[in-house]
């Protein structure tokens, strides 16, 4: 599975990343963020993509699975 | 609850900004000036002392309020962060910058919008700087801009600007005479303590919850077609210009404007450089004291390099002057910044070029 580390990365670079993952990737794209707001925007951005997500909270951070 | 998940709930809540900066104006607060973060950030520098010009020497509780609010809804709601180690002094060299940008223009984005809806057309050509500036950030992004990661620290670390913002507050509340204040101009005019600072808690904590940053919503216009942030700013600028109708405020026109000059290559300028900084800072003014108050220290050290520059810009004289008629005393000033203010303009655009386009990449 395709990883994105955007671990601590300030806006926009998690979503820019994420939506080049997506573009680039057939398959799912692991996602790792570390703040609310930008796992939200990750989680909108896939929405509006027509892909579902799964999002965990993994200690203080944040994984989000796109298929 | 989550204000993001929809447009209608993030228009509410700069609507709800909205209301506390037509507060702020109808309570005292300078014109077109309800609420600047520029502007009373470069008043409170001034109110400890980091610069002497006496028409802006006050310590505002809005820019306190804003942090504390940020701050206390962000441990209520968990997202409290301690985080530090992006790239810190290109981040305070930043600071500087947006203050020296937005002291050319004489507004923060924010007071940008708040003079669109007062009709000031200067602000209009303003935004034509700012757009260009988020638009240079944008292509410096795509090319893979990053001041890099950030990571987590003692919760501590995060707690400092809004300990400090504390401290200068309870100097207010205890009416300390170290502070100064002005007795004539912009930094005389001002809402009652409690208004300010209230008010400055719920802008704080209602920008926190929607993210409001007027850089951030037109960036992400440009960049992803994505109108989410762009919702919060239409709708504060919406209920001021409501206000100013309602109250006769409304004059379309570059003249007569309070606190503005009409040097339109300088207004255009000083924009540009507010909106490439706050770009590549990862959110204007506001954003950054919203990020600092939730336990950024990058963002923290942000806002110290905007104190900084703004005492920079008064004690070198690089701030502009307002425009302002003829009276029977004094004479009629053109208003903008002299020679020294457009030599410090055109040293930031190249810092900020350097900044953006050499070496600062994602790894």
């Amino acid at each position: 599975m395709k990883e994105v580390d955007a671990r601590g990365l300030s806006c926009p670079e998690p979503l820019m990343m994420t939506a080049d993952a997506l573009k680039n990737e057939k398959g799912p794209v692991k996602v790792l963020v570390s703040e609310v707001n930008q796992k939200m925007n990750v989680e909108k951005y896939a929405k509006s993509h027509g892909k579902t997500y799964k999002s965990r909270e993994i200690g203080s951070e944040f994984e989000i699975i796109i298929e | 609850m989550n204000l993001t998940d929809s447009k209608a709930k993030l228009a509410v809540g700069g609507a709800l900004c909205g209301v506390v900066a037509v507060l702020l104006a109808i309570f005292g607060n300078p014109g077109n000036m309800a609420i600047c973060i520029a502007c009373f950030i470069r008043d409170t520098a001034g109110a400890l002392g980091m610069h002497q010009a006496a028409v802006v020497q006050y310590a505002r509780p809005e820019i306190i309020g804003i942090v504390l609010g940020a701050f206390i809804i962000s441990v209520v709601t968990k997202e409290y962060r301690s985080t530090a180690g992006s790239s810190p002094m290109i981040r305070f060299v930043l600071g500087i910058i947006i203050m020296i940008g937005a002291l050319l223009f004489l507004g923060c984005p924010l007071r940008m919008v708040l003079r669109m809806a007062a009709g000031d057309l200067n602000a209009y050509v303003g935004l034509i700087g700012f757009v260009a500036g988020i638009a240079t950030g944008i292509v410096a992004l795509k090319q893979g801009f990053s001041l890099g990661r950030a990571h987590e620290t003692n919760k501590m670390n995060g707690a400092v600007l809004p300990v400090l913002m504390l401290g200068i507050l309870v100097m207010i509340l205890m009416g300390s005479s170290l502070l100064i204040a002005s007795e004539k101009g912009p930094g005389s005019m001002h809402a009652p303590v409690w208004l300010a600072l209230i008010g400055g808690i719920v802008f704080g904590a209602l920008a926190q919850k929607t993210r409001m940053c007027f850089a951030g919503s037109i960036r992400d216009i440009m960049l992803m077609k994505n109108f989410d942030l762009f919702s919060v700013i239409a709708a504060l600028f919406g209920v001021m210009l409501i206000y100013n109708i309602a109250t006769g405020n409304f004059h379309l026109s570059f003249s007569g404007q309070p606190v503005a000059h009409a040097q339109h290559l300088w207004n255009i300028l000083g924009m540009y450089i507010v909106g490439l900084a706050a770009t590549l800072a990862g959110g204007c003014p506001l954003r950054q004291l919203v990020l600092a108050g939730q336990g950024s220290s990058d963002a923290a050290v942000t806002v110290a390099g905007m104190f900084v520059g703004s005492a920079l810009c008064h004690n070198l004289k690089l701030a502009s002057a307002a425009a302002a008629a003829a009276t029977a005393e004094t004479e009629a000033v053109v208003g903008g910044p002299a020679i020294q203010g457009k030599i410090a303009g055109v040293i930031c655009i190249v810092v900020l070029l350097i900044i953006a386009f050499a070496g600062n990449k994602r790894k």
